[in-house]
Order: structure tokens, then C-alpha cells, then sequence
């Protein structure tokens, strides 16, 4: 079957800062890789490579089988497979939580709005969050703000979701709320890229786990392989450090 | 590097929501007892005397208040037309100066600084009588091209330290779902940007407001020249020009209540 996700020699830098080295990755249809490492390690900048917020120095990725470091590409195109999930939830303030979720289907896609109203609806009832049609970012809990922000991605159907560190900006009581979506899309078959040193949803639902350090892919493979018994010194080290 | 400096410091203080840019009147606030009192009494003050004026001496001040009514509204059209065009101006130099394409942005950066390097009288000057040489335009046109030709790059400065003080997410969670670079300024961005410049372009209203009397030199009936037709006819230049400085303090004030109030509403929508 065709890789969902290809990085292939993947470098990128910025300036004299080298912030991906050489690494290359392939994620199939509904797998979900876990990406660990120090920070500054790179893992930000490997998930921004694969919708191109940031544009590579030199490699390639291709989505869907289709290259996205063509520079002369439909990246809109690709955009809207890959589904993203930030830190910072990024929701848009001004907007209450379903016109957060249906304003780029209403946009980009054109679908009508009670269309996609009632698209939002379910999603919001799918993320738990059905009493919330109404509010506004600022009138939710971290917690809610990023199920919200989960469900505006998934809005555009995307084959793809990546989530760099859906739950570090979270208070300990709300981060059980979010990967408990995030579980439950894994179940479903959704392919997900995830930065998150969350073990509990890393033995649940990773099937393979990526150690990352100094902008390079140290090393890959089953939860289990890589949490018990790693080939790697700094592996080792790092997770001695998280654990 | 004094430039840059400049600029963070304006962007901090967009961010903060209130800025004076220029001379624009305090903009009284629920919070600031001190100013809101003092707009009381010289809102209030300036219509009683209004008032008092013309009932204790008829002549010749009750015959100046019923000469200048085409002038206030003149005043008016001239500002209310002058801030619609400057902001539209203002939108395209702003986006001009954050462009990434060079000829774009040095275009507006010039723009900018040429214009804000002309005193407004001089500009006035240029448009109606060098343009008038060139092509025919009616005064009240030239009054509110030059008007707002010179107050939209101040608004273009506005514009642009407002889109810089949203968060880079914003447009990169927009991106990231498949919109346009100009989706995401249309839809994400501006909105929020209008915001965050409500206050100064409140205040560059109320400034526009009191500059709009230089428009009387190129002949536009403006209030400031209706008194000035009505003095040069019967010398009552104290009274006239008491009266005129009163209704231009009564509608700078009456404004910038106005700007508060708006602001106030903006606020508390979507808390
Ligand atoms: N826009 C940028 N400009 C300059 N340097 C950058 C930029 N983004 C990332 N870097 C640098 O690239 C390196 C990798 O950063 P990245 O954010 O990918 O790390 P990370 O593994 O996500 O770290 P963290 O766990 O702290 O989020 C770091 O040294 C970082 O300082
Ligand atoms: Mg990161």
C-alpha cells in the first residue's frame, strides 16, 4: 500500500541552526507514529515539513503520494488532507467554537453553511463538547479549547492529523479529556503524526515510536521496542530522563 | 535601529489597545474617573454655554448660531467622507508595508514617509491647486482627497502594527486548513485587527475632525469658514470665533464619548 506520509533525506536549517537532519520516515495508511526527543531536537519542524509551514533545505516529502516539496505544487490541496493540532490550540478568538470548525470548510471548500453547521455539530458532539456550539475560545477551559481545535481540523476531512504536543499547555485534569479524543480517532483508523511525551496514550495507541535528537532520527520502532529495551545510548538516556 | 526600535514600541502599544497617535482628544473610560468627569463638565459646560449665550445676548450670537448649521454639517461631510477613504487607503499601504514583495512594499514605505514628512496645509495646497491644473475637481473632492491621502498613511500605520500584533498561529492554524494567504488575512486576520485598531482610529478620527478646518483655505464652507464670512461681515470676531471653538469642542468630545462607547461594546462581545 502506498505510504500515507514519505520523508525522504528531510534536512532543513535555519541559518546556522540545524533543526532537521537527513531524516526520513514513512507512515502508513492509519498508523499512528509517536515522535519523542529532547526539545530542540527537530519534531516541531518535522511535522511543520509535512504541510509545509516550513519549507525544507533540502529532501523530499510526499503526502498522499504527492510531492509536496514541489515548489510549484498544490499545497492548498495537500493542506486540506493534513489535518494540524498546535500546542497553543491557535483557535480563532473572534469566532465562537462552531464557526471555528466550519469556517474553513465554509471557505475553502465552499460547503453551504447549515451544511456544514450541522457537520460542526456532530463533530463538536463527537469531541464531547455538544453544549458549546456558542462559545467563544475565551469562554473555554485549555482543555475544551483544544477538543474545539481538534474538531475544526477534522472538519475538512483530512487523512492525515498532526499534533505537536496537544497537551503540554494543559493542566494535568484536562489532559485526559484530549487524548481521549485523540484515542478515539486513532480507532478509527486515522493516520496521526503526534509529538507528546504522553506514555499512557503511547502504549495505548502508538504503533511505532520515533526517538529524535540534534535534528535527527535516531531511532524507530514498536512502543514496546523502544520504551523497554532501546538500541540506542541517547534513547536510553532520554527516556531515563521522562520516565 | 532608532526606526525599528520605534516601531516595536508602537506594536507593544497596539497591543495594549490604547494609543494616542496623534493630538486626538482623551478618549474618556469608565475606569479613568478623573478624564470622565472632566469630559462632563466640558461637554456640558460647552453646551450650556451654547445655551447661555445667545438667551443673555441675542445679538450677536443667537444670529451666528443660526449661520453656521451648513457649515457643521460641511465639517462633518468632509470627516466622515475623509476617514472612510483614508481607511481604505490606510488598509492598502498597511498591507503594502507588510508585503514580502519588494516593489509593493517600498512603494507604500515611500508613500508613507513622504506623507508624513508634508505638513496637511501644504498637502491641501498641493492637491487642489496642482492637481486643479491637471484636472477640474470640485473643492469638497480635492478637501477629502488631500484629507485623507495624507490621514491614510497614518492609518496605514495603524493597519500594519495591528495585523503584526496577531499571533503568528493564527495564520499558520489558517494556512493549515487549506485557506489562502488572503483567506486567512480576510477571515482571520482583519477581524482581529480591527479590534485592536478601534482606538486610534478613533483618535485619528477625532484628529481628522479638528484638522478638517484647514479645508476653509481652499474655500470649502466648512464651520470654521462659515465664521469666518460671518465675522468679516460684522467684525464680531470675539464672538464668532467663541462660538466656533465651542461647537468644535462640543463635537470632538461628543466623538470621542462615541469611540469609548464602541470600544466599551467590543470589549465585552464574545466575553
Ligand atoms: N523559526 C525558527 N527560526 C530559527 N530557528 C528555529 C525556528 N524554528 C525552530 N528553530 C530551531 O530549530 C531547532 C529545532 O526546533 P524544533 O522546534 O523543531 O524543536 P522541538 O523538538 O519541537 O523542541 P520543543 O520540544 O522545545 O518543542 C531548535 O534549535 C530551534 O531553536
Ligand atoms: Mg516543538
Amino acid at each position: 500500500m502506498e505510504s500515507r506520509v514519505k520523508i525522504e533525506y528531510a534536512s532543513k536549517n535555519f541559518g546556522s541552526v540545524v533543526a532537521l537532519k537527513n531524516a526520513s520516515l514513512s507512515v502508513q495508511p492509519g498508523e499512528v507514529v509517536l515522535i519523542i526527543g529532547p526539545s530542540g531536537s527537530g519534531k516541531s519542524t518535522l511535522l511543520r515539513c509535512v504541510n509545509r509551514l516550513e519549507h525544507l533545505s533540502s529532501g523530499e516529502i510526499w503526502v498522499n503520494g504527492r510531492r509536496i516539496t514541489d515548489p510549484h505544487g498544490d499545497i492548498r490541496g495537500i493542506r486540506e488532507e493534513v489535518g494540524m493540532v498546535f500546542q497553543n490550540f491557535h483557535l480563532f478568538p473572534h469566532l465562537d467554537a462552531i464557526s471555528n470548525i466550519t469556517l474553513a470548510p465554509r471557505t475553502v471548500k465552499k460547503v453551504p453553511k447549515d451544511e456544514a453547521e450541522e457537520r460542526g455539530r456532530a463533530l463538536l458532539k463527537r469531541v464531547g463538547l455538544s453544549d458549546k456550539e456558542f462559545s467563544y475560545p475565551d469562554q473555554l477551559s485549555g482543555g475544551q479549547q483544544q477538543r474545539v481545535a481538534i474538531a475544526r481540523a477534522l472538519a475538512m476531512d483530512p487523512q492525515i492529523m498532526l499534533f505537536d504536543e496537544p497537551t503540554s499547555a494543559l493542566d494535568p485534569e484536562m489532559i485526559k479529556e484530549v487524548l481521549d479524543v485523540m484515542l478515539d480517532l486513532a480507532r478509527d483508523g486515522m493516520t496521526m503524526l503526534v509529538v507528546s511525551h504522553e506514555m499512557g496514550f503511547a502504549r495505548a495507541a502508538a504503533d511505532t515510536v520515533v526517538f529524535m535528537d540534534q535534528g535527527e532520527i535516531i531511532e524507530k520502532g514498536s512502543p514496546a521496542g523502544i520504551f523497554d529495551s532501546p538500541r540506542e545510548e541517547r534513547t536510553r538516556k532520554f527516556l531515563k530522563h521522562i520516565l | 535601529m532608532a526606526e525599528v526600535d520605534g516601531d516595536r514600541r508602537y506594536r507593544d502599544a497596539v497591543r495594549e489597545t490604547r494609543i494616542a497617535v496623534t493630538d486626538g482628544t482623551l478618549i474618556p473610560d469608565r475606569d479613568e474617573k478623573a478624564i470622565f468627569s472632566a469630559w462632563r463638565i466640558s461637554f456640558f459646560g460647552a453646551i450650556a454655554l451654547l445655551v447661555i449665550l445667545p438667551v443673555f445676548s441675542p445679538r450677536p450670537y443667537l444670529d451666528i448660531i443660526r449661520f453656521i448649521p451648513d457649515g457643521v454639517f460641511r465639517t462633518l461631510q468632509v470627516t466622515v467622507l475623509s476617514i472612510m477613504l483614508a481607511l481604505v487607503i490606510g488598509l492598502i499601504a498597511g498591507l503594502g508595508r507588510i508585503s514580502r514583495v519588494t516593489v509593493i512594499n517600498r512603494i507604500a514605505t515611500i508613500y508613507v514617509e513622504v506623507i508624513r514628512g508634508i505638513p496637511l496645509l501644504v498637502q491641501l495646497f498641493y492637491i487642489y491647486y496642482a492637481l486643479g491644473a491637471l484636472v477640474q475637481l470640485p473643492r469638497l473632492t480635492s478637501a477629502v482627497i488631500a484629507m485623507s491621502v495624507c490621514y491614510g498613511a497614518y492609518m496605514g500605520e495603524i493597519f500594519r502594527a495591528g495585523i503584526l500584533s496577531i499571533p503568528k498561529g493564527q495564520m499558520e492554524a489558517a494556512l493549515a486548513l487549506g485557506m489562502s494567504r488572503s483567506q486567512a488575512l480576510r477571515k482571520v486576520i482583519l477581524p482581529q485587527t480591527l479590534r485592536v485598531i478601534l482606538p486610534p482610529v478613533g483618535n485619528e478620527f477625532i484628529a481628522l475632525l479638528k484638522d478638517s478646518s484647514l479645508v476653509s483655505v481652499i474655500a470649502v464652507s466648512d464651520l470654521l469658514r462659515r465664521g469666518r464670512e460671518y465675522a468679516a461681515t460684522t467684525f464680531r470676531y470675539f464672538e464668532t470665533f467663541t462660538v466656533i471653538a465651542l461647537v468644535y469642542l462640543i463635537l470632538t468630545l461628543f466623538f470621542s464619548r462615541l469611540v469609548a462607547y464602541m470600544e466599551d461594546r467590543m470589549a465585552r462581545r464574545g466575553k
